[in-house]
């Protein structure tokens, strides 16, 4: 167990490209700290330097305390799950399992007892003498788990562990994930590009983009008070909506109708000095379906009507797809996040208003709906820089 | 139902011709050396395939003088040694070309290249003349030290193929695990490459039992001659007698090593033997 500390941890490739530009973290002892973003962001390999797979080119990494910079991967005790597992093929899961031990030299009785434990705590006792061939990909997972917890590290790093697996295996293995690491206490650093991942494991998210850290918080606090524009639209899920918008003496013209702002939203874009060209954002689930509303509560918000494009639903609510008459709001950092979801490549789904509504709600495609959402929810960014002028944290 | 059981049938025999076709046109020599090794002298020439009457006294004679026996044992010698040297460096050379990122290396590549394209013959001459000064000529480094030169080229090539099958992640495994480099390479890397290393030495060995050039060129006495070239250098009784019964009989033994190092290593090279170390 070890807190971890990146002090200004810069990756430069020789060919010039940055990877990681002066990343500060500081990881606490027994703290599940997850590094988020989209592909190419930067995030494996800063994984990679923790671990000492690839060399620092400038900054200091600290492993309790003590600096790492120039420790050889097998002295920094740390123990690494890799994406694709990474099984050593010719051995059985005892012996992957074991592996880690026998290089330390532990003698066979211990050993043994420490595999049989790891193994009853993943609950592959009865695979041990299988070769990874003969495992599910589950089955293969936790045995990665397994060489990975057998011999007590001081640390975990996790490099999108669950990826390869099917959506509800990938489930299963996040809540196990998640006791596994509270109940050993181990200070662990995982890696992923699913936002449902980072929001439900982490103590805290890092949030990264072009090897920069755009923001680190808990994941509450991410949700509700992003730093700017690329940390919003990635965290949640169906991500926020963005337009384009004018601040007019307190007010906001957006294409779903001219909004009075509330008084804090208007301190808090007052205090920031907001420009009068700004864009809007708003989460799918603080909109709902205005005829559900009872008439004191519809007051207190602003309601647009708009025809439903799509209708989804998904059982317990129901997501409706709106096309709003004006262009959305478009910023490098929204392009990136829309060429990550691979929404690019599907034309025309970048310009729909997303919206959460209850089940009950009697919507149809189609057909004309009043939507009531509230404007004490809007939060608004700088078109120029991306930053959140409404942010309070 | 019909159509598709004839059209299997029709495939299937069109195969099976094709098969024999292959198989006899690759086997008929072999078989007709086989066939020449057990006819007598009277016989040999008599132009029949299979022998009228069977007898074993040309293996009997290859085996009564040490015409043939010192020359086997300088074969299997020189060609085991030669084949685990040659592999065992062409394992590392490999290794380094396949992972590591070294100033040089195309260069190194391309030399190797060059020399398994090198024609041996224009080579003969001069490696002849510098075996003598060095005194290697007719000894088991003058043969070993040029079989491993012309095998290393091939074994860097099948085993590079090899190595860059493995999944890098099992060696940042290893390292991650504990492991030194050294560590990695023997206890996962190594282990993994198996079916390949036994690939190359097999080539390897074919190639150092089957050379006749440099075992005719190098050597002079029994002290080293292997025995593609002992064969070459066999007499009958008398000088008027034809030795074709008894080298019939010498090629065929030495073909069997070669059978059994094929057979044996065949069932280690398994194929998919690193599924399951990666996803799918």
């Amino acid at each position: 167990m070890a807190e971890i500390v990146l002090d200004k941890v810069t990756k430069r490739y020789p060919d010039g490209a940055l990877a990681v530009s002066e990343m500060d973290i500081e990881i606490a002892d027994g703290e599940f700290v997850i590094l988020v973003g989209p592909s190419g962001c930067g995030k494996s390999t800063a994984l990679n330097m923790i671990a000492g797979l690839e060399d620092i080119s400038s900054g200091e990494l600290r492993i309790d305390g003590a600096r790492a910079n120039e420790k050889a991967p097998k002295d920094r005790d740390i123990a690494m799950v890799f994406q694709s597992y990474a099984l050593y093929p010719h051995m059985s899961v005892r012996e992957n399992m074991a592996f880690p031990l026998r290089l330390a030299k532990v003698d066979d009785a211990t050993v043994r007892s420490k595999v049989e434990e790891a193994a009853a705590i993943l609950d592959l006792t009865q695979h041990l003498d299988r070769k990874p061939s003969n495992l599910s990909g589950g089955q293969r997972q936790r045995v990665a788990m397994g060489r990975a917890i057998v011999r007590s590290p001081k640390a975990f790093l996790m490099d999108e562990p669950l990826s390869n697996l099917d959506a509800k295996l990938r489930g299963q293995m996040r809540t196990s994930v998640s006791k596994l690491q509270r109940q050993l206490g181990t200070t662990t650093v995982y890696v992923t590009h699913d936002q449902t991942e980072a929001m439900t494991l982490g103590d805290r998210v890092v949030v990264l983009r072009g090897g920069i850290v755009q923001q680190i918080g808990s994941p509450q606090f991410l949700y509700d008070h992003p730093a700017n524009l690329f940390v919003a639209g990635f965290i949640g899920s169906p991500s926020m909506n963005f337009v384009p918008a004018t601040l007019e003496d307190g007010s906001l013209k957006t294409p779903l109708g001219t909004i009075t702002l509330t008084d804090r939203v208007r301190r808090l874009a007052e205090a920031a000095d907001a420009p009068r060209e700004v864009v809007a954002g708003i989460r799918p689930e603080h909109f709902e379906d205005a005829a559900l509303m009872e008439e004191s509560h519809r007051q207190g918000g602003s309601t647009f009507t708009a025809t439903v494009d799509v209708l989804e639903s998904m059982g317990a609510e129901k997501y409706a797809y709106f096309t709003v008459e004006e262009e959305l709001a478009t910023t490098a950092e929204l392009e990136e996040l829309a060429a990550d979801a691979g929404a690019t490549d599907v034309p025309g789904t970048g310009s729909a208003i997303v919206t959460r509504l209850s089940a009950s709600s009697e919507a149809r495609e189609g057909q004309p709906l009043d939507v009531w959402f509230d404007p004490d929810r809007i939060q608004l960014f700088d078109p120029a820089n991306g930053t959140n002028l409404t942010y309070s944290g | 139902m019909a159509i598709g059981g004839a059209v299997t049938t029709g495939r299937k025999a069109r195969w099976a011709l094709v098969d024999v076709i292959v198989v006899v046109y690759a086997l008929f020599p072999v078989l007709w050396i086989v066939s020449l090794s057990f006819k007598s002298k009277e016989t040999l020439s008599d132009g029949n395939f299979i022998p009228r009457e069977w007898t074993f006294q040309n293996y009997a004679d290859i085996f009564a003088t040490n015409e043939f026996i010192r020359p086997l044992i300088n074969s299997l010698g020189i060609s085991i040694i030669a084949t685990l040297i040659a592999v065992i460096l062409g394992m590392m050379a490999a290794y380094a070309i396949a992972r590591l990122d070294f100033p040089g290396k195309k260069l190194l590549v391309g030399i190797s290249l060059l020399i398994a394209m090198f024609p041996q013959i224009s080579l003969v001459t001069p490696l002849f003349n510098i075996e003598r000064e060095l005194g290697l000529f007719d000894t088991w480094p003058g043969l070993i030290l040029p079989y491993i030169t012309f095998a290393l080229p091939l074994a860097i090539y099948t085993l590079s193929a090899f190595f860059r099958e493995i999944p890098w992640e099992l060696e940042k495994a290893a390292k991650m695990d504990g492991a030194t480099p050294g560590q990695a390479f023997r206890r996962v890397i190594a282990p993994l490459a198996a079916p390949g290393v036994f690939t190359t030495a097999i080539l390897v060995f074919i190639f150092c039992w089957n050379d006749f050039l440099f075992a005719i060129s190098l050597t002079s006495t029994e002290a080293s001659r292997t025995v593609p070239a002992a064969l070459s250098f066999f007499t009958g009784t008398s000088q008027f007698e034809d030795p074709t019964g008894t080298i019939s009989a010498a090629a065929v033994v030495i073909t069997i090593p070669i059978i059994l190092f094929v057979l044996f290593f065949q069932r280690r090279i398994v194929a998919g033997l690193t599924s399951g170390a990666v996803k799918g």
